[in-house]
C-alpha cells in the first residue's frame, strides 16, 4: 500500500515557485481574510472553535490549546500578553524557519487571530538569536502589515489595538522552555520558574497572565477559524487533530520536512517510503521521533498495546503511527516532530556522547541534579568514546540519569536523562561491548560524533 | 564608549517596545556587539546605565549566553553545527576542514585575525546537514569539498579588502 499523501495546510505555499513573503503575495493567496473573519466574531467564540478543534500545542508537550487559553487569568485587571515562541532549538526539529523564512504572515495572521480571542493588547516573538535573517523578515512582514491596519492601533477600523514586537535570543536552548523564555524577555538568565506559582497563564511575562504558543501552533489557527473547529477535528485522527509537520534528518535518502495529518502515516512509512529508506547498503537501526531529547526507538523492538476494548496489539517500529497518543505509549512522544535516524554505521555509545554534549551545554545550571549530572553523563560518554570505557559504563549512566528526571524544575531535567536512559536500556549490548569493541580499532569510529 | 549614530538611534527605538526597561538588555546587547564586535565591561557598565540596572545584570546576561561574546574575534565568524544531525552526516569532518584551510583549531582567533571557526550547537536545518553559518548566513550541505569552496571564497574577499 503506498503512504498516505502529504496534506500541507501549514506549509502550502513553502518552496511554491512564484510565492513571495511580501504582504502583496500573501493578500493575493487569500492572506488575512480569516483576520476579517475573526474580528467580527466574539472572542469567547473563537477560543471555543479552538477547544473544539483538538488542537494539541507542536512545540513539545502537545498540551490542548483551547485549553491553554482558558487557563488565561481575565480577572486580574493586568494586562495578557502573547509570546510565539519561535526559539526553535531542538535538535532535530527545522519546521518554524520555513514559516518565518518564506511565510511569516502567516504566522502574524495566526497571532493576530489569538490576540484577538484572548483581548492581547501586546504581542512579542521570541525568536532564535541564530536566525538573525528571520528576524529581518519577520520585521518587515509586521512593518507591512503595520502599515495596513493588520497590526496596531485600530485594526481593521474595529478599534482593537495589538503590537508585536520580535525579540531575539541569544544561542540558549532553554529559553525554548516557555518560564525560562519569560525570563529572557524580560532581559534576565533564562533560569525556568517553578510551577506553582509560576504558571504563565496567571503569572507569567511581568507576572501578568501570559499565553506562550509555539509558531506552528499559531499558524494552525488562522486555519480553525477557517475551517471551523468541528471541521478541523476531522482531520487527522481522534485526539491527535490537525495536521503536522515531520521533519526527517540523519540517514534517510531524503530528508526533509513533510505535513500530514496527524497519525494517518506510519514511521515505516514516512521513513521507508516517503524518504526513500536506508543510504545505499545501510540498514536502519534507531530512530528518535520527536526531537533529541525522546526516547530512542530500536528498530526490531515491538511494542504491545491496549485497545480500548481490552484486546491488545502488537506494533513494531514501523507500525507506530506519528501521533502524540500511540509514540507515548511506546514509551517515546511526539515532541516537536523532529525524527532523526540512524543506520547501522552508528555506534550508539558515540551518537549517545554527541547527544550528551548538547545537553550538558545547554543546562542552564540552575537545579543541581540537571546541572551536574547532564555534566556528568557527558564526561562519562566522552571518556569511553576516548578508550577509556569500562563494562560497567552503561548501569553508571543509567544510575545518573535517574537520580536527574522528576528532581528538577523545568523539564530540561526529563530532556537530558530521557536519551541517556533509552539508550542504555535498548542498546546496553553496545555500552557493555565498546571497550572491546573500540580495541577492535575501526569498526567503530569510522564517523566522527564526538 | 563609541557607538555609531545608527546603533544609538536603534537603541533608543527599541527600548520602549518593553513596559520594563530591563527587558531591553539582548537587544541592546545585539545591538552593541553587532556594532563594536563583542561586549566590553565598558559596555556592560553603558547598558546598566542605559536600562537602570547594575552592571552585574547585564553581566550575568552576557556570560550566560553562547551568543555574546567578551573579546573580538575574527573578522569573519565561521559556526559549524556539532549537534547530532549534522554529525551523521560528517558535521566533525567539515569542521576539520574548516580548520585546516585556514590553520586556526576551533575555538581560536586566525593569526591574520580575519577568522574565527567554532563549534555551535544545533541551528534548526537538520534536513539539510552538515549545516554551517558564516556571520549570518547559513550554508546548507556543507561537506568537505563545500568548505573548502567556501573558505577560497573567504580567502579571496580578505585579500581584496
Amino acid at each position: 500500500m503506498p503512504a498516505p499523501q502529504q496534506r500541507r495546510i501549514i506549509f502550502r505555499h513553502i518552496d511554491e515557485p512564484g510565492y513571495t513573503n511580501d504582504l502583496a503575495c500573501y493578500v493575493r493567496h487569500g492572506g488575512y481574510e480569516m483576520l476579517k473573519k475573526a474580528v467580527a466574531m466574539a472572542p469567547a467564540a473563537l477560543i471555543e472553535e479552538v477547544k473544539k478543534s483538538g488542537l494539541r500545542g507542536r512545540g513539545g508537550a502537545g498540551f490542548p490549546c483551547g485549553v491553554k487559553w482558558s487557563l488565561v487569568d481575565r480577572k486580574s485587571g493586568k494586562p495578557i500578553y502573547l509570546v510565539v515562541n519561535a526559539d526553535e532549538s531542538e535538535p532535530g526539529t527545522f519546521k518554524d524557519r520555513y514559516i518565518i523564512h518564506q511565510d511569516p504572515h502567516q504566522l502574524i495572521e495566526g497571532i493576530m487571530i489569538s490576540s484577538f480571542a484572548n483581548n492581547v493588547k501586546q504581542a512579542y516573538i521570541y525568536i532564535r538569536g541564530e536566525m538573525p535573517h528571520g528576524a529581518r523578515i519577520l520585521e518587515k512582514a509586521i512593518a507591512e502589515a503595520r502599515a495596513a491596519n493588520l497590526v496596531g492601533p485600530n485594526i481593521l477600523g474595529t478599534g482593537y489595538g495589538c503590537e508585536i514586537y520580535v525579540h531575539r535570543g541569544a544561542g540558549a536552548y532553554i529559553c525554548g522552555e516557555e518560564t525560562g523564555l519569560i525570563e529572557s524577555l524580560e532581559g534576565k538568565r533564562p533560569y525556568p520558574r517553578i510551577k506553582p506559582p509560576y504558571f504563565p497563564a496567571v503569572l507569567g511575562l511581568y507576572q501578568c497572565p501570559t499565553i506562550v504558543n509555539n509558531v506552528e501552533t499559531l499558524c494552525h489557527v488562522k486555519h480553525i477559524v477557517e475551517m471551523g473547529g468541528d471541521a478541523y477535528a476531522k482531520i487527522g485522527t481522534p485526539n491527535n487533530t490537525g495536521t503536522r509537520i515531520l521533519c526527517v534528518s540523519g540517514h534517510v535518502q531524503k530528508p526533509g520536512y513533510y505535513e500530514y495529518e496527524v497519525g494517518t502515516i506510519t514511521l515505516g512509512e514516512l521513513l521507508n517510503e516517503v524518504c526513500g529508506g536506508p543510504l545505499p547498503g545501510r540498514k536502519f537501526k534507531a530512530v528518535i521521533p520527536g526531537g533529541s531529547s525522546a526516547k530512542i526507538l530500536r528498530f526490531g523492538e515491538t511494542f504491545t498495546l491496549k485497545n480500548k476494548d481490552g484486546s491488545s496489539r502488537t506494533l513494531t517500529v514501523e507500525d507506530i503511527p506519528m501521533d502524540f497518543d500511540t509514540l507515548a505509549a511506546c514509551g517515546t512522544m511526539g515532541g516537536s516532530g523532529g525524527v532523526i535516524v540512524m543506520d547501522d554505521s552508528v555506534n550508539m555509545v558515540e551518537a549517545l556522547a554527541n547527544i550528551n554534549a548538547f545537553y550538558a551545554h545547554e543546562s542552564c545550571g540552575q537545579c543541581t541534579p540537571c546541572r551536574e549530572g547532564s555534566l556528568w553523563m557527558k564526561k562519562i560518554t566522552t571518556r569511553m568514546v576516548h578508550d577509556h570505557a569500562r563494562t560497567e559504563d552503561g548501569a553508571l549512566l543509567k544510575s545518573v540519569a535517574d537520580q536527574i528526571a522528576g528532581r528538577t524544575i523545568c523539564a530540561f531535567g526529563e530532556a537530558c536523562s530521557w536519551p541517556t536512559q533509552s539508550f542504555v536500556a535498548k542498546f546496553g549490548d553496545e555500552f557493555r561491548a565498546y571497550p572491546e569493541t573500540k580495541k577492535a580499532a575501526k569498526s567503530a569510529g569510522t564517523l566522527e560524533l564526538v | 564608549m563609541k557607538l555609531k549614530p545608527e546603533t544609538l538611534r536603534r537603541i533608543d527605538e527599541v527600548i520602549p517596545h518593553y513596559p520594563v526597561k530591563r527587558s531591553a538588555t539582548l537587544p541592546l546587547l545585539h545591538l552593541i556587539q553587532e556594532d563594536a564586535g563583542y561586549i566590553s565591561s565598558e559596555a556592560v557598565e553603558w547598558v546598566a546605565a542605559k536600562l537602570e540596572l547594575q552592571p552585574i545584570n547585564v553581566l550575568e546576561v552576557v556570560t550566560f549566553y553562547p551568543m555574546f561574546r567578551q573579546k573580538p574575534i575574527g573578522r569573519r565568524h565561521i559556526k559549524v553545527c556539532r549537534t547530532l544531525s549534522c554529525a551523521l552526516m560528517g558535521g566533525y569532518k567539515t569542521c576539520e576542514s574548516f580548520e585546516k584551510e585556514f590553520n586556526t583549531p576551533r575555538g581560536e582567533v586566525s593569526a591574520d585575525g580575519e577568522v574565527t571557526i567554532e563549534f555551535v550547537e544545533c541551528l534548526a536545518s537538520c534536513g539539510t546537514a552538515p549545516v554551517v553559518m558564516i556571520d549570518d548566513d547559513l550554508h546548507e550541505k556543507v561537506d568537505c569539498a563545500k568548505a573548502k569552496q567556501l573558505s577560497d571564497q573567504i580567502k579571496a574577499e580578505s585579500k581584496k579588502r
